[in-house]
């Protein structure tokens, strides 16, 4: 069995000859034995190659620090599909049917999840009304029938400051049987866009893949580059990156939990949260100049370093604002009103987390204790460890729980690091990349595993570039989390994951 | 409750009182319109071009010319540079009227003005603005909702995002108009009443930033919409999209920082 995969560990690169092509019927039985056995799905992905159509799985192995890759090749236009047999699969199916319009015969729920156009000419799965390429929006939306059954439609451009995307609520009286989510309206075509390069524009293209988690997506993006390149960073430049990672993940945690007091109507909490998170903002700001992390993470290092003064500065003020984020947050656990609507409200299972594949927050949330820090350590965290925060029930409140566990654990962990700065550069920089090599890189963001994978040509080039972002994976979270609630609950569920458009729509 | 009035009292008073008293404290790395001195540049020289990641910078003969509607504010033709004669500076204040008025270098910024006098009467005291992401990363839509919180208090100046275009008097659009976003957009504008405005915010919604040389997207937002407002940035900082703002209002009317 061990022969189908090739396994690799976090930021390396392997040669793509040392990858076995094996049989479809023993690529599918191996990843339905592993799985079964827990591995998880962290990526799964078509490349077109001199044999056609070749498919690529990457199981994580969490308690092994592994990451195995296998490949297939497809020699028709359809396949037997995984999803029946592992749940993991079912939107890594749905995207690979869309991109090279390949059928995985018998999927449950085969639609398209970005509305874009077959990467390959005249293979298309779905056709827009027109006979022309899908219209976004556009599908067969799940319907629940029934004289007091209703219909509630929201979106793409919704009511607030966020980005679009679709929900159709299947409701009977205030309770919604089933939500489904339709998304797409963000695809930029990033992944298309990355073929032939490192272009110039690339670097930025991945810090604004989701705006929100610029250090974790430049960041799994640089250390692929660093493992095709063959690039040790800097010690020094390793604890700048952690810190600036924690510093994301305490600006977007503590937006979170503000959001969520907002969204139960407790105001004290929503009005400090939202200036303390630009405190956090700053801080990144008075690392690199800009306040979401833009030019810090760069291939080898990274752009920006920190002098005596500047390291003081940052301490002292981190230590003002974590004793402001530690009084806003605390009065949510002590005003009963909004335990209340935070306890048993959206609740997911462990059981579904697993078998669906969530990561970060929502799974932590439900008692998976998955976190690519601790999991599959890369940089400054194979030497400086973080606790891991989970909590139990799944629902509002335990993302709320994890969020502020997480918060307090990053706290401590930027203070120490910054604290034990080694000397030294910031950057090496980065020779070509080597050719017929395939790397993978994952990064716990701050709403969970990120996972870039990347295979060069025989010119050094990028032939093939895959991004997941957290919510690829966690869209369905949300949706599952809706069932039996009453819609009038959806925008406090919404925000205890609080996704990404963009990085799903890529 | 008792808890609750507590931290209210230690937390204190955060808003600020820009404009009319000083603005907050930018970081010193801050990134804000780019001075050029084309006197130091050695003769053919190409580095900051050659590194700029959307080709925002231009070296003719009248001198270097940068266009602030492409421009992320990243730091690379700063570094590049070998005489230093680029240089990002402090000034946050970006915005202008027109496209062309972005182009700095040979000349200086067109920084915007106010309004139309009929406009500026229905909109100087009172402005409603419904937020469009046509492709926004989420970045520059999280800071136009910093403007929202205490510290920054956009209400103050009778502007609010509103939930319905048909509450409002124009559209502040984000990112570069995807193509599964453009008939969303196209609706939205046709939503809501005239007279109405659209601003412009960030590289993505100006120029197609990052993503300019995507096939899915449409270059930015005067693809599909007229627009009135230019705020450069990526993203722009909080101040910048506030001062671009208040100058179109006509609530600030000097060049100089008030």
């Amino acid at each position: 069995m061990r022969d189908v995969f090739t396994s690799t560990r976090n930021g390396l690169a392997i040669p793509r000859s040392r990858v076995a092509t094996v049989e479809l019927a023993e690529f599918r039985a191996a990843l339905r034995t592993r799985i079964a056995a827990g591995a998880r799905l962290a990526a799964f992905f078509g490349s077109e190659e001199s044999d056609g159509l070749a498919l690529y799985a990457i199981l994580a192995e969490d308690q092994e620090s592994t990451l195995d890759v296998a490949r297939t090749c497809l020699a028709e236009s359809s396949y037997p599909s995984l999803t029946p047999d592992c749940p993991q699969a079912h939107w890594f199916e749905r995207e690979l049917a869309e991109q090279y319009g390949v059928t995985p015969a018998g999927h449950p729920w085969l639609k398209p999840i970005r509305f874009h156009d077959s990467w390959r000419e005249g293979s298309r799965v779905w056709s827009g009304p027109d006979g022309g390429p899908p219209v976004v929006g556009v599908t067969d939306f799940f319907q629940v029938e029934g004289e007091e059954v209703h219909e509630v439609a929201v979106g793409p451009v919704h009511a607030g400051v966020i980005e679009p995307g679709h929900f159709r609520f299947q409701c009977h009286g205030e309770e919604v049987y089933h939500l489904e989510i339709s998304l797409g309206y963000q695809h930029r075509g990033i992944e298309r866009a990355l073929c032939g390069g490192p272009h110039r524009s690339t670097l930025s293209q991945m810090e604004t893949i989701a705006g929100d988690t610029t250090i974790g997506h430049a960041l799994a993006y640089c250390q692929t580059i660093e493992a095709l390149s063959g690039t040790k960073p800097p010690a020094r430049a390793q604890f700048l990156r952690g810190i600036a990672l924690e510093l994301e993940r305490l600006a977007n945690h503590t937006g979170d939990l503000g959001a969520l007091a907002g969204d139960v109507g407790y105001l004290p909490t929503l009005s400090f949260c939202g200036r303390i998170r630009g405190d956090f903002l700053n801080l990144t700001a008075s690392l690199c100049g800009s306040r979401f992390g833009r030019g810090l993470v760069r291939p080898g290092g990274t752009g920006f370093d920190l002098d005596g003064r500047e390291k003081e500065e940052l301490l002292e003020k981190l230590t003002a604002v974590a004793r402001d984020l530690r009084g806003a947050v605390e009065l949510l656990w002590a005003t009963p009103s909004v335990v209340a609507r935070f306890e048993n409200t959206g609740a997911v299972s462990r059981e579904d987390a697993r078998s669906l594949g969530f990561v970060g927050v929502a799974a932590r949330a439900c008692g998976v204790e998955i976190d690519v820090r601790q999991d599959h350590p890369s940089g400054i965290y194979q030497f400086a460890h973080i606790p891991v925060a989970t909590s139990f029930y799944g629902d509002v409140n335990s993302r709320a729980l994890v969020r502020w566990l997480e918060a307090q654990q990053s706290i401590t962990y930027v203070t120490e690091q910054l604290g034990a700065l080694p000397q030294g550069a910031v950057l090496t920089k980065p020779g070509p990349l080597l050719p017929d090599r395939i790397a993978v890189s994952l990064t716990e963001g701050w709403r969970g595993e990120i996972c870039h994978a990347a295979l060069t040509d025989a010119d050094g080039r990028i032939a093939r570039y895959k991004i997941v972002d957290p919510s690829f994976h966690n869209w369905f979270a949300l949706a599952l989390a809706l069932r039996g609630q009453e819609i009038s609950d959806f925008p406090l569920c919404n925000k205890s994951f609080n996704l990404s458009y963009c990085g799903h729509d890529l | 409750m008792i808890k609750t009035i507590l931290e209210r009292i230690r937390q204190g008073h955060r808003t600020m009182t820009w404009p009319d008293g000083p603005a907050p404290a930018l970081p010193a790395r801050f990134r804000g319109l780019p001075t050029i001195e084309a006197g130091r540049c050695p003769s053919g020289c190409q580095e900051c071009a050659a590194v700029c990641p959307t080709g925002a910078i231009q070296t003719t003969a009248a001198g270097v010319e940068v266009d602030l509607g492409a421009c992320l504010f990243c730091p690379e033709c700063e570094r590049a540079c070998p005489e230093g004669a680029i240089r990002f500076s402090h000034d946050y204040r970006l915005a202008s009227r027109t496209r062309e008025g972005l182009r700095v270098g040979v000349h200086p910024l067109a920084l915007a003005g106010a309004l139309d006098e009929k406009l500026k009467r229905l909109f100087g005291r009172s402005l409603k603005l419904r937020q469009v992401s046509a492709g926004g990363c989420n970045a520059c839509e999280a800071d136009i909702n910093v403007l929202g919180t205490v510290g920054w208090d956009l209400g103050r100046f009778g502007i609010q995002i509103v939930a319905s275009p048909r509450h409002a008097d124009g559209l502040i659009v984000t990112g570069p108009v995807t193509e599964n976003m453009r008939l969303a957009l196209e609706k939205t504008y046709a939503a809501v009443p005239a007279p109405k405005i659209v601003i412009a915010t960030g590289a993505c919604a100006i120029s197609g930033g990052p993503f300019f040389e995507c096939t899915e997207q449409h270059g930015g937002a005067a693809s599909t919409v007229p627009v009135d407002l230019f705020i450069p940035g990526c993203p722009p900082h909080p101040i910048t999209i506030l001062d671009g703002l208040l100058r179109l209002i006509g609530r600030l009317e000097t060049e100089g920082r008030l």
